[in-house]
């Protein structure tokens, strides 16, 4: 059979998959998000008491295999008693991880807000909390899409790794698919395309999303 | 009791001490201009009043009440204050009128529709309700300048506090702020402001005050203090100063002809 005509017919399984390798990629991009942005103003906010713990933790989950990490959360867990199922671990595990990536990535954001944009609301007497929220994150935000956009792109393709824990997303479709046609030349050359073509989309439309967000005026 | 009242001020930042045992009384309503080599600690001590600057040691009183109290809200303080700075810092993502709602809103909690008025009111006293809906970046300096200081007109300040408004603008964009704060001057509102425009000072003030070294060398009424000061210090500074003018004057002179 012609591969081309080959790869059309597997497409449909395949994009079945998609589905989950979208759902898991942005839910943990989503919880690594929520992390993230709480993490930021506890490091700043309460530097002595949150700080530390928040940089271990960070050095820890940069520091390791992501891989190892989602078979610690799925196969190790359990021991402790914290059962999770397959997609739920995975998401939990890059969502963990990319708390780390994005905590950094706030880190700088917030650094490079000029000290006097806290003066000036400082002055007119906003409190801390509202500083951060309305002056603080709305700036910090914007300087961060770039970077959060590469780690959402990052997010989609490490989400194959939890094919390894059974869940059906595009790799783990792909694998199955190999073991019933025995062509893994063309069933992946199919799956990269897939991902290819999402990653690249995704980031393209990321330019667009940081035109938009873009403070009028800025020259760079 | 004085409205403002600072005693025996230190302050700076870290090992560098910059104000060294300061004291000063500023009445309701008085202009009051601070003059000074740069580095004198004129700024810092600005700063020191709604303590963006944490004093060292001393004590300041703004209406009776202790500032540099640990057990005040400074927060209730800087309601009340108006600060303006060299950099203008307005908020790049807000819009100007987005700037001018956002302590109204957040901090006054005054209701939507008042907001908005007051800030179109204080727009159109700075000549920029043209420009309410155009970013801070879209504005040259000048105007982000005015705008600052509707900003802070907006809270309806007992105390303005103006940090060399007008050094970070070019030469041609100085007069269009110092026109606005003439005006405010003439409203009544208590204005310490530190400034190398010595024409604008003789104007406003009814006190200038010479700072050096973190000290305040002389003080006066803006005539005494400009065309007869006594101290050796003062003098030499006035002439630093009037030289530089004379200087560009001149070059200014040069250029048109």
């Amino acid at each position: 059979m012609n591969p081309v005509f080959f790869i059309i017919e597997i497409l449909p399984f395949l994009l079945q998959g998609l589905w989950m390798t979208i759902y898991v990629s942005f839910a943990s991009f989503a919880l690594g998000f929520l992390l993230a942005v709480l993490f930021a103003p506890l490091r700043i906010f309460t530097k002595e008491i949150a700080d530390p713990p928040i940089t271990a933790y960070v050095e820890v989950f940069r520091g390791t295999p992501v891989l190892v990490q989602l078979l610690f959360i799925y196969f190790g867990l359990p021991s402790l008693g914290i059962k999770l199922d397959p997609v739920l671990a995975g998401i939990v595990a890059l969502g963990l991880n990319s708390a780390a990536y994005q905590s950094e990535i706030f880190r700088s954001a917030l650094k490079a807000i000029p000290n006097e944009q806290v003066l000036a609301a400082e002055s007119l007497g906003l409190s801390n909390i509202q500083i951060y929220r309305y002056v603080i994150l709305p700036q910090a935000l914007r300087v961060a899409v770039p970077s959060l956009i590469n780690e959402i792109v990052a997010l989609i393709k490490e989400s194959s790794l939890v094919s390894i824990i059974g869940v059906a997303e595009l790799t783990r479709r792909g694998e199955y698919l190999v073991a019933i046609t025995f062509k893994p030349l063309e069933v992946f050359t199919a799956v990269a395309l897939v991902y290819f073509i999402v990653c690249y989309t995704t980031s393209r439309l990321a330019k667009v999303v940081e035109k938009k967000f873009k403070i009028p005026g800025y020259r760079e | 009791m004085a409205f403002l009242e600072i005693i025996d001020l230190v302050a700076g930042y870290d090992a560098n001490i910059v104000i060294k045992g300061l004291s000063m009384k500023v009445e309701e309503g008085e202009k009051v201009v601070i003059i000074g080599p740069s580095g004198s600690g004129k700024s810092t001590l600005l700063k020191c009043i709604v303590r963006l600057v944490e004093p060292k040691s001393g004590k300041i009183f703004f209406k009776g009440v202790e500032v540099t109290s640990k057990d005040i809200d400074i927060r209730k303080i800087r309601q009340r204050t108006g600060f303006v700075f060299q950099n203008y810092n307005l908020f790049p993502h807000m819009t100007v009128l987005q700037n001018i709602l956002l302590p109204l809103r957040v901090v006054k909690k005054m209701p939507k529709e008042e907001a908005l008025k007051k800030a179109l009111s204080v727009l159109e006293k700075v000549g920029m309700l043209e420009y309410k809906d155009a970013y801070p970046l879209q504005l040259s300096g000048g105007q982000q300048q005015r705008v600052a200081i509707a900003r802070a007109l907006a809270m309806d300040p007992e105390l303005m506090l103006l940090d060399e408004p007008t050094s970070a603008l070019d030469p041609e964009l100085v007069d269009e702020v110092l026109d606005i704060l003439r005006k405010v001057a003439k409203q009544g509102i208590t204005l310490l402001i530190v400034t190398h425009e010595l024409d604008f000072a003789e104007d406003v003030a009814d006190r200038i005050i010479f700072m050096e070294d973190g000290k305040i060398v002389e003080e006066g009424p803006p005539h005494k203090l400009l065309y007869n000061p006594e101290k050796q210090r003062t003098k030499l500074f006035l002439r630093r100063i009037l030289k530089r003018l004379h200087n560009k004057t001149i070059n200014q002179e040069i250029n048109s002809n």
